[in-house]
């Protein structure tokens, strides 16, 4: 098992790339089994028993997981009973436990990937790709998803994963292999080294860490959300609540986490204090505004910057330049626009002054949004918001797919906003920056607020307990390891 | 930064090049195949097309052409697929018509008027598949060549004796329009150039502008490239699919009113049909920008003038037809292949400038 590390843009996606046949390289060799090979397509590749788990899962949610496994590979076992039985077969000898039938659209996150995995094992694959696989998991997932690894690994299979979590690569790969700026700068041994020490071959200098030193928590309060109430219509027609009952308060200078497992509602709650959904229950305050069915640019005008968890939907015009983005979700702010006219050369300017200050790495400001890397996309978008000096962040997975040179920044300039007073509403999946960078945190499960937790003491277990609905009420740390619910524990 | 500029400016004048020599190499094989002689065809349309007669021809065709690619274009850069220009344009012009004929005003207010019937009664016909979308999620493309059925439909009704229509001869047509409804002529020889050119210009500019450089047009564009992140941005989609939809309409209105105060005077069953379809085809063809179609409409008159002299050359008839359909597949996709190179290329130039950089950057500190 082989694990393969280094900051975003560093280039570790375009290895993939070209090791699935995506992209072809200008020199150099690939070596498989001996046999030196070149791929002009992914089907190339999967004939040579390579296999690509992606970072956003590649399945239609409208079909059964069986269907899916089956898709585009129908001339393997045909679509009958000879699939399913082949299906089975490959699940049951990897410990996969798949259930072929169930429809995709009702897995969770964890199901969904191992129905990716096995979808690759289906195509006779003998050498894994797993780009970012523990990203979207809980730590409970993720042992659990490393257990089928290592059942791969025993079966004699090649695992090559990317990560940024660099415990876990300690934990679990047999070489590590780091790259920056395109090159290999470091291939150590596990035993030999410890996640300081990788992270700074990653970065090439100090290790950031996410910690909030001091308390800036005041007592005005900037956000406040009460019983707010979200209804939904599922694609089946039945309409459930998707929040339930919400109710918190952000202060000036306070940072709130919310922890949870996505797809418990995390989603649903930013888009309604963003006003992209109307909430049918509650109320939201702004600094003492009802804002609870504001439009959207409204509520920006007001003071809300937005780093959109999915940058790519909902943050950038990734087929526009760099300055069309900058004008994005702020076209009626300046130095965007005076009057209802466009100010074409102040958002330039500003831009560019953009890109300095937050060290978005780009040649120019007139390369399109899709040509940076992930990292200097959300320096982008992270600049873009507070240049408009806001009174409330929200920003879900701020770090997510994010260098560590990045998110160092990333991390800073939200400190940085906070002792200015800024209220931030942190959602992560990854737990040490919800530990490191809040004041409060509280637990988000199945469209509700069920714990709440003190970040000074307590563990990401902890935690990932509440998120799968194990524990809940106030989290109270014990010393020998084990968590009460100091409320009702189930 | 200027080597960027520079493979732009390549790349830019690349795609009409690569579409233009692609399509002249099919329609010569097409015509080799029906046994004739391409060159030849090529030579008469030059001669024939740069004539002084042509040429007011086919610019006098081009205005309306270029209405027909402003108002799709409109719905283009939104995302928004209006088939339905055809029937905007058509029952537009047919109430101006109707008004206008009812009423003898002085021109510099019968003008106007007609002019803002048509807009109006296009941006109706448009808005009403704008709102069906917003409200009930149907898909523009449906209703809108729907309501050129309907549009046609209704025209028809009317367009009866005793109802809004005379007969004359064997035709049914609208009251003609009082000789001060009469758009003015540009004196050119050796016929004159249609007024409503200056419109069409017009038209253009304001299409410019308003998409570049106002916010409106900002927010419309954000629409067109992703719906999520305008949505997120604070702007409201399905306002802006209503206001794209009568705003299109509004510009479909105009289509018809060179043909209704320039030439025809009236609206009758004779009235031209199907140019909504050609402004498809044109703004594709000059890829929604201003100059791009003001350059297609004029090509497309050019080869509608001069198909009819290939005919006398014992050409196929419907080489034009053929020619016209190639042009716009060729350019589709020579510009798309292009798009592609040029963004691989573009990525592949970050990467190599931050390369760069950071090399600089490594030896600084190996020097310090």
């Amino acid at each position: 098992m082989h694990a393969l590390v280094g900051e975003n843009g560093a280039g570790k996606s375009t290895l993939m790339k070209i090791l699935y046949g995506m992209q072809k390289p200008d020199e150099g060799t690939i070596t498989i089994d001996g046999e030196q090979v070149s791929f002009a397509s992914p089907a190339d590749a999967i004939a040579r028993g390579i296999g690509m788990v992606h970072q956003h899962f590649m399945l239609a949610d409208n079909l059964t997981v069986l269907e899916n496994i089956v898709l585009g590979a129908e001339k393997l076992h045909g679509i009958g009973a000879a699939a399913r039985a082949a299906v089975v077969e490959v699940s049951d000898r990897y410990g996969l436990n798949v259930r072929p039938d169930v429809l995709v659209e009702d897995l969770g996150v964890a199901d969904r990937q191992r129905v990716e995995i096995l979808k690759v094992l289906y195509r006779g694959a003998r050498t894994l790709i797993l780009d970012e696989p523990t990203a979207v998991l809980v730590p409970q997932e993720v042992d659990a998803l490393f257990d089928n690894l290592r059942e791969l690994k025993a079966e004699g299979l090649t695992v090559l994963f990317i990560s940024h979590k660099l415990g876990e690569v300690l934990s679990v790969a047999d070489d590590i292999t780091v790259i920056r700026r395109g090159t290999t700068v470091a291939s150590v041994a596990p035993g030999e080294t410890t996640p300081k020490q990788l992270a700074e071959l990653m970065v090439g200098s100090e290790l950031p860490s996410p910690e909030t030193r001091e308390s800036t928590v005041t007592d005005t309060p900037m956000l406040t959300v009460d019983a707010l109430h979200l209804s939904a219509t599922d694609p089946d027609g039945v309409v459930r609540a998707v929040l339930d009952g919400i109710g918190f308060t952000i202060h000036k200078g306070e940072v709130l986490g919310i922890a949870g497992v996505e797809g418990n509602g995390q989603a649903e709650l930013v888009e309604a204090i963003m006003g992209m959904r109307d909430p049918d229950g509650g109320t939201i305050t702004l600094d003492g505004a009802d804002i609870s069915h504001a439009p959207t640019r409204k509520r920006r005008e007001d003071g809300i910057g937005y780093v959109p968890e999915d940058r790519h939907r909902h943050g950038l015009l990734l087929q526009a330049p760099l300055w069309e983005n900058r004008i994005l979700g702020h076209v009626t702010e300046k130095p965007n626009s005076r009057g209802r006219l466009l100010d074409l050369k102040a958002a330039r300017t500003d831009t560019e002054r953009i890109v300095a200050e937050y060290d978005v790495r780009t040649p120019g400001i007139e390369v399109t949004a899709a040509s940076l890397s992930g990292g200097n996309q959300q320096k982008l978008i992270v600049g873009r918001e507070m240049s408009h000096h806001p009174k409330l962040l929200i920003a879900a997975h701020p770090t997510r797919g994010v260098d560590v040179g990045a998110q160092a920044q990333i991390w800073d300039q939200i400190r940085e906003a906070r002792r200015e007073g800024l209220a931030v509403l942190l959602i992560s999946a990854d737990l040490d920056e919800l530990i490191g960078l809040s004041d409060t945190l509280r637990v988000m499960y199945r469209g509700r607020l069920v714990a709440d937790a003190d970040p000074a003491t307590v563990t990401p277990e902890e935690l990932g307990s509440a998120m799968t609905g194990a524990a809940s009420g106030h989290l109270e740390h014990v010393e020998d390891g084990t968590e009460t619910g100091g409320g009702a524990a189930e | 930064m200027k080597k960027i500029d520079r493979t732009k400016l390549t790349l830019g004048i690349a795609a009409p090049v690569l579409a233009i020599v692609a399509a002249l190499v099919i329609t010569s094989v097409i015509i080799l195949a029906t046994g004739k002689d391409p060159l030849h065809a090529y030579t008469v349309m030059v001669d024939f097309g740069s004539k002084s007669d042509s040429q007011v021809w086919i610019i006098n065709k081009a205005v309306p052409y270029y209405l027909s690619a402003l108002a799709v274009a409109i719905g283009f850069r939104m995302n928004l697929f209006n088939i339905g220009v055809d029937g905007q344009y058509r029952i537009a012009a047919f109430f101006a018509a109707v008004v206008g004929g009812a009423l003898t005003l002085p021109g510099f207010l019968q003008i106007p008027l007609i002019i803002i019937v048509a807009m109006l009664v296009g941006s109706v016909w448009a808005g009403i598949a704008g709102i069906l979308k917003t409200t009930r999620g149907v898909s523009e493309v449906i209703t809108t060549i729907m309501l050129n059925s309907i549009a046609a439909a209704v025209i028809g009704y009317f367009l009866q004796e005793g109802r809004l229509a005379v007969k004359d001869g064997n035709l049914f047509h609208t009251p003609n329009l009082p000789a001060s409804s009469h758009f003015f002529t540009i004196p050119t020889q050796p016929d004159p150039l249609d007024g409503f050119l200056v419109v069409a210009a017009i038209a253009g500019v304001a299409y410019w502008f308003v998409l570049g450089r106002t916010r409106f047009g900002f927010d419309l564009r954000t629409v067109g490239q992703s719906e999520s992140a305008a949505q997120a941005g604070g702007v409201s989609v399905k306002r802006m699919v209503v206001t794209s939809m009568l705003l299109s309409g509004a510009a479909a209105g105009l289509i018809g009113m060179p043909t209704l105060l320039g030439v025809s005077y009236n609206y009758g069953t004779d009235f031209p049909v199907g140019i909504g379809f050609t402004g498809i085809a044109i703004a594709l063809l000059g890829r929604n920008h201003p100059l791009g179609m003001a350059a297609g409409a004029l090509l497309w008159g050019f080869l509608e003038r001069t198909g009819t002299q290939l005919e006398f050359e014992d050409y196929e008839q419907e080489i034009v037809g053929v020619m016209q359909g190639v042009i716009v597949l060729c350019v589709v996709i020579a510009y798309e292949v292009v798009r592609r190179y040029g963004q691989r290329l573009q990525q592949r130039k970050v990467g190599e400038e931050l390369a760069a950089q950071a090399r600089k950057t490594d030896k600084a500190e190996v020097s310090a």
